[in-house]
């Protein structure tokens, strides 16, 4: 796709505290083609939604951001509070995880949707914007629309509220909708139709779309391309086949080996040992080092940057990427889950209990 | 873990019948009166075997994590029975339970919220020793035996939980559940917490110590994916009764409830090929309130079979019978009238 809506380079945002500074985004880069789909995946505190934000220009103001975001060829990064307003809603659409929080509980859901078509239409007529309203409530599958457009936010259900959010994001025809965990929250039933509403939005407005999740299986059904992040960089991106069937960096491969699956039989898990690094003092080298069972001398002194690891558009940040070529998380990762000799003495320590006789 | 063990004809170790339990709504005011009834358990029964997991299955409020603490006691069933090694638990004072909770555990689901901040590592674990009366010479061993024994560094139980990651803190949990030498432990969630990479570490700890120590589970999630991975069989609730008992491989390979159908359709696969060639049984709308629960079958104001395939006459059994949750010829229990595998993988 050589139509790009959405270019992102080189974005960095740190947030001065007492204790230092945290740095949450470490060198982030995209291009989103024009009704693409991009899925960013990351454990919590990999800087998925930092980034997310960052493009949006929704960071507190002591955040301090440097690199790039240009949509439609404007860069967004610097740019005043009152032209972002315009991009925001009308080109570039956020759906977050808590609707809540997007949702003015003091306002029917109506005239919220309502409100957005307003602000960006300055010729639409009231009785025009109800009526929108109404299509886009009934388009995103949420029964009497007619009647719900009534409705305040807490007299609906979570999933309900996410797809009211949903019909604010697509109103205005967005040529892009970030979507931040839109599904987290809620049952797996109701994910099922929050997501169709996702589709819903994308094939009527033609947006692309920017699908931040955790959830691996969302972002397989959902996106064309993935990007997987870790301690504030991407380190993986690709089609969504060359990241799920080959993966080349060990932190993807050792992510889709800890997945339980629903559709076969695992004896075994391949949990990552350790947990992600702090983001406040990063130590040189990949990141990735003190979890990674490929790691060597090299991993300690220079991070990797995003190289080709095989097909066109696959990239990858590890120095030994290509010893992963035919590997299965198995032969990489161990599988440990209790110490062995421990459990081998606790079992013959002292029986389980058993009933005691005459104490009740 | 062991699928192909045939659990017929060996004792339950813990039987449980006709289990239920309603909270009150209150009306505002000065006074406060009664004026209906949370549903939240209605009528469930199911064994759990020795050396066996049993995966208790459901989205929020189909009663899940009810049925758990009322098995424990930790909830007073307003009716009903729950027999362990057949004794009678719900009769039991607090005092006469007080023996049995060494043979019955719990693990819960937020390691933020289950333990006391104040006190060392250590001394969390050792706690439950203490307690009944356990704790001699020699316990010290024992504790550090205990956290070598889920992953962690004995060195480290002079520190306190909030030093610990979400993982760390759930293995702490794990063992103080196992410093009583348990028979019967209840998961309730304990992996939901997690990040993906941790729970499988998590997940793999509880599958070695239910092997080698001969453990029973009763393992409460909302995340089949993992149930797959964990249970030998599976009980899905819904509404606050059951509507499907099977085997894991045959519950998730051919589901026969509707709802069981809806559920496993709705979980997303990592694998782009499948997942985007997979059939579906969408469902509408969402759980309905457990105050006011419909009529016959409770998944009927949802069920995609009711709304498309069942006739008029059909359907008036929906309404007006509550299904039995009985073999209806597929080999194991289902609660539909209409029940009918369908293979989704």
């Amino acid at each position: 796709m050589t139509d790009t809506v959405l270019e992102v380079a080189d974005l960095a945002v740190e947030f001065p505290t007492e204790d230092g500074t945290v740095r949450a985004v470490r060198g982030v880069g995209y291009r989103l083609g024009r009704g693409e789909a991009l899925g960013i995946v990351g454990e919590s505190g990999s800087g998925k939604s930092v980034t997310a934000l960052a493009v949006m220009g929704l960071l507190p103001a002591t955040a301090r951001i440097r690199g790039s975001v240009r949509f439609d060829g404007e860069e967004l990064l610097g740019l005043s509070d009152a032209r972002l307003s315009e991009v925001r809603g009308k080109g570039i659409a956020m759906v977050f995880q808590d609707p809540m929080t997007s949702l003015n509980p003091v306002y029917a859901v109506g005239y919220q949707i309502a409100e957005t078509l307003l602000r960006h239409n300055p010729g639409m007529k009231a009785r025009a914007a109800r009526e929108r309203a109404i299509e886009l409530l009934g388009a995103v599958g949420i029964p009497s629309p007619e009647r719900r457009v009534d409705a305040y936010p807490h007299e609906m259900s979570g999933g309900m509220r996410q797809r009211v959010v949903i019909a604010i994001a697509m109103a205005n025809d967005p040529d892009v909708i970030i979507a931040d965990e839109p599904t987290t929250a809620l049952d797996v039933t109701v994910q099922a139709q929050v997501l169709d509403a996702l589709e819903t939005a994308r094939a009527e407005t033609g947006a692309a779309l920017v699908l931040i999740t955790h959830d691996l299986g969302v972002v397989a059904g959902h996106t064309d391309r993935v990007a997987v992040m870790y301690a504030g960089r991407m380190v993986e991106t690709g089609s969504v086949e060359d990241i799920f069937y080959t993966p080349r960096m060990p932190y993807t491969l050792g992510l889709l080996g800890s997945l339980p699956r629903l559709d076969r039989e695992e004896a075994r898990l391949t949990p990552i040992t350790g947990s992600p690094p702090s983001l406040l003092h990063l130590p040189p080298g990949c990141p990735f080092t003190p979890r990674c069972p490929l790691a060597r001398d090299a991993c300690l002194s220079a991070e990797p940057p995003l190289r080709p690891a095989g097909a066109e558009g696959h990239l990858s940040a590890c120095h030994f990427s290509e010893e992963l070529v035919g590997t299965g998380a198995e032969e990489v990762f161990e599988t440990a889950g209790a110490d062995s000799e421990a459990l081998a003495r606790f079992a013959d320590a002292a029986p389980l209990n058993t009933p005691e006789e005459g104490t009740v | 873990m062991n699928p192909t063990t045939d659990l017929a004809g060996r004792e339950p170790i813990l039987q449980v019948r006709d289990l239920v339990k309603h909270f009150p709504v209150m009306s505002g005011g000065v006074v406060r009166r009664r004026v209906g009834d949370v549903h939240a358990v209605c009528g469930v029964s199911f064994d759990l075997h020795e050396h066996e997991t049993l995966g208790l299955v459901g989205e929020s409020g189909s009663g899940k994590t009810t049925v758990s603490r009322t098995v424990l006691g930790l909830e007073t069933a307003t009716s009903g029975q729950v027999r362990y090694q057949g004794r009678e638990l719900t009769e039991l004072s607090r005092r006469q339970m007080r023996p049995l909770r060494r043979e019955l555990q719990i693990v819960f689901q937020d390691p933020y919220a289950s333990l006391d901040p104040m006190i060392t590592v250590h001394e969390l674990v050792a706690e439950p020793l203490r307690i009944h009366g356990r704790y001699g010479p020699g316990a010290g061993d024992e504790v550090r035996e205990l956290l070598r024994l889920v992953g962690l560094n004995p060195e480290h139980g002079n520190r306190y939980a909030h030093e610990f990651s979400g993982g760390q803190r759930q293995r702490i949990g794990i063992a103080r559940a196992l410093a009583l030498r348990p028979r019967v432990v209840v998961l309730d969630e304990p992996v939901s917490a997690l990040d993906v990479s941790i729970q499988a570490g998590v997940l793999n700890l509880l599958m070695d110590l239910q092997s080698e120590l001969g453990l029973s589970f009763l393992f409460v999630a909302h995340d089949l994916s993992v149930m797959r991975h964990v249970a030998d069989r599976v009980a899905v609730m819904y509404l606050g009764r059951l509507v499907e008992v099977a085997p894991a491989r045959q519950l998730f390979a051919r589901p026969a409830h509707p709802y069981t159908q809806a559920l496993v359709s709705a979980i997303p696969l990592p694998d782009p090929r499948k997942e985007r060639a997979r059939k579906r049984v969408p469902v509408q709308g969402e759980v309905p309130s457990p105050v006011r629960p419909p009529s016959g079958c409770r998944f009927r104001t949802r069920c995609p079979k009711f709304a498309d395939q069942l006739t008029e006459s059909e359907r008036a059994a929906c309404v007006e019978k509550v299904p039995e949750l009985v073999d209806r010829g597929g080999g194991y229990p289902v609660a539909c009238h209409y029940a009918e595998s369908v293979e989704l993988l």
